[in-house]
C-alpha cells in the first residue's frame, strides 16, 4: 500500500509526474526537474517533505539518552530551537541515518529519513532504557528553498522566521526552522496535516513554485550534501563519508555508540573518501560506476547532470590517495574527470577549485 | 495523454519514423517516451554517413533520470543529425516530433517501415508500460 502525504491531490491537481519513494507516492518533477532546479537557486520553490519521519523524545533524561547515540553532541545545543545535523551510529560505527535534532522545551524533535524510518524508530526504542517518550508524530513538513524563500514567506504568512542559521522557532501551529537540504537559504516548517493545502496554496499563490523530488536530488548533491542509502550507509563510516566534522569528541567521557569502533579506525588510519568528480566529457555519471584513479579504483556513489554547471557531478568513494585526474566507466567507455573537494555550487556560481 | 501521430510509424522501443518527400526517413523518439525520461540533458548521434540496421542500437539519449538507447526503426545509411540538439537537448521535451527529431535514414528498403506499429497500435502498447 502507497503512503500518501496530505498534499497527495494538490500535487496531482498540479500534473506532478508521481513515484514511489520509499513507499510514498511523491512528485518526481511537476514539468520539467531542469526548471525547477533553476528557479530554486534563482527565486524560491516550495517541496512536500511530508514522508520525512518526525520523532518527539521527551522526558528529562532524553539529553542524556541522545548523547549516546547522536555522535554529534545535544549538549551543544544551549538553546529552545537550537538545531544540529548528526549521525545515528551502530556499535561498528556504520551510519543507522542522518538527523537533524532541535532542542525543544520538554526534550527533542529529530527528522530522519523517509527510507530508515522503521530502522531508525526500532533503534530509538531498543536504546531506550530511561522511560523516556518517543512519538512518531503525524504532520506535514514543506521546504521554502532560494534566495527569495525568507521574503516570500515573510509576506505571504507574515510569520517570524529564525534569523539565524540551524535554529527553529514555534509560531502558532507552525514550526519554522532555518534549514533545508538544497545549499540555498530557506525554511522547513512543520504543521498539522489540515492546513498544510491552504499554506501550501497560499505559498503558491505568492510566486513560490512547486518543486519536485528529482530537483532536491540536484540541489543537494551540487551543494555536496549526502544522501542516505548511497552516498552512506550502516556499512559506510562517517570518516570515509565526508561526514568526520558531525562527530564530537570534545567530551571525552561521553561515550556515543559507535565512538570504540571509530577510535579503531582512527587509529589504523582510513583508506577511502567521500569526494566529488566533475565529468570532463559528454554523459551523466550514476551511482554504481567504476572510477580508475592513479591510486586504485573507486566507486560512484551519486551522480547527476548539474543544471547550475551545465556538466554531470557526482559523488564517489575513492581510494584517500586519490587525486587530480580520474576516468570513469561510462557506459562501456572511459570518461575523464576531474577529482575536487565538494561542494560544486554557492548562491548559483561554481565554486570547487 | 501522451501526443501520438496517426501520420506516424512507431517502434516499440518508442521511436518514430516519418517518410519525407525526398525519400528519406526521419527518426525521433515519442512523446511518451520524452515524458517518461525527463528532462533531456544529451544526445549522442550516429555518424553521418554511417550504415544502420533496423533494430539495432545507433543513438544514446541521457535525461536526467538515465541513459536509454535509441534503436535504428529502419535499415540504410544515416545522412544527417539534428545538430541543434547539441546546445539545446530540451528540444526532445518541447517538441518530439518537430524540432526535437534526432537523424535522417536514406532507406535500403522501404518496405522495412510495414513491420513498425501504426499510432494505435502503439497507443495499446506504450499505455501499459
Amino acid at each position: 500500500m502507497t503512503k500518501t502525504t496530505a498534499l497527495f491531490d494538490m500535487h496531482r491537481e498540479l500534473g506532478a509526474k508521481l513515484v514511489d519513494f520509499a513507499g510514498w507516492s511523491m512528485p518526481l518533477h511537476y514539468g520539467s526537474q531542469i526548471e525547477e532546479h533553476h528557479c530554486v537557486r534563482k527565486a524560491a520553490g516550495i517541496f512536500d517533505v511530508s514522508h520525512m519521519t518526525i520523532i518527539d523524545v521527551m522526558g528529562a533524561g532524553s539529553e542524556t539518552y541522545f548523547r549516546r547515540l547522536i555522535a554529534n553532541d545535544v549538549a551543544k545545543l544551549k538553546s529552545n530551537g537550537a538545531a544540529l545535523y548528526g549521525l545515528l551510529l551502530n556499535e561498528e560505527g556504520g551510519i543507522i541515518d542522518d538527523i537533524i535534532v532541535y532542542r525543544q522545551r520538554a526534550g527533542f524533535r529529530l527528522i530522519s529519513n523517509a527510507s530508515t524510518r522503521h530502522g531508525v524508530v526500532a533503534w530509538l526504542h531498543r536504546h531506550n532504557s530511561e522511560g523516556i517518550e518517543i512519538v512518531e508524530a503525524k504532520l506535514a513538513m514543506m521546504a521554502i528553498q532560494g534566495p527569495q524563500a525568507i521574503q516570500a514567506f515573510k509576506t505571504v504568512n507574515g510569520g517570524a522566521v529564525p534569523t539565524a542559521a540551524f535554529t527553529a522557532i514555534s509560531s502558532g501551529e507552525l514550526f519554522v526552522a532555518r534549514t533545508g537540504y538544497t545549499g540555498e537559504d530557506g525554511l522547513e516548517i512543520i504543521l498539522p496535516e489540515k492546513l498544510a493545502t491552504e499554506f501550501w496554496k497560499q505559498m503558491v499563490d505568492g510566486g513560490v513554485r512547486p518543486i519536485g523530488l528529482g530537483a532536491r536530488d540536484s540541489l543537494r548533491l551540487e551543494a555536496g550534501l549526502n544522501l542516505y542509502g548511497l552516498d552512506m550507509t550502516e556499512n559506510t563510516s562517517p570518516l570515509v563519508s565526508n561526514l568526520s566534522w558531525t562527530l564530537c569528541w570534545e567530551a571525552r567521557d561521553r561515550n556515543f555508540i559507535g565512538k570504540e569502533a571509530l577510535e579503531r579506525q582512527l587509529e589504523e588510519g582510513a583508506s577511502l573518501k567521500l569526494t566529488g568528480l566533475v565529468l570532463e566529457a559528454k554523459g551523466v555519471m550514476r551511482a554504481g560506476q567504476t572510477v580508475y584513479t592513479g591510486s586504485g579504483n573507486g566507486v560512484v556513489t551519486s551522480g547527476i547532470f548539474s543544471p547550475t554547471l551545465g556538466c554531470s557531478i557526482a559523488l564517489a568513494r575513492l581510494p584517500k590517495e586519490a587525486l587530480g585526474s580520474c576516468e570513469i566507466g561510462l557506459r562501456g567507455k572511459r570518461a575523464k574527470a576531474r577529482i575536487v573537494r565538494p561542494p560544486f555550487v554557492r548562491h548559483g556560481k561554481k565554486i570547487y577549485q | 495523454m501522451s501526443d501520438i501521430r496517426e501520420e506516424l510509424k512507431y517502434a516499440s522501443t518508442h521511436e518514430w519514423a516519418r517518410v519525407e518527400d525526398d525519400g528519406t526517413i526521419t527518426i525521433g523518439i515519442s512523446d511518451h517516451a520524452q515524458d517518461a525520461l525527463g528532462d533531456i540533458v544529451y544526445v549522442e548521434h550516429p555518424e553521418a554517413g554511417q550504415e544502420v540496421v533496423a533494430g539495432q542500437e545507433v543513438a544514446v539519449v541521457e535525461s536526467v533520470k538515465a541513459a536509454s538507447d535509441i534503436y535504428a526503426p529502419i535499415s540504410g545509411s544515416v545522412v544527417s543529425v539534428n545538430e541543434d540538439l547539441e546546445d539545446a537537448p530540451e528540444l526532445v521535451n518541447q517538441d518530439p516530433y518537430g524540432g526535437g527529431w534526432f537523424f535522417r535514414i536514406e532507406p535500403r528498403d522501404l518496405s522495412e517501415l510495414d513491420d513498425l506499429l501504426d499510432g494505435q497500435a502503439y497507443e495499446e502498447i506504450s499505455t501499459d508500460d
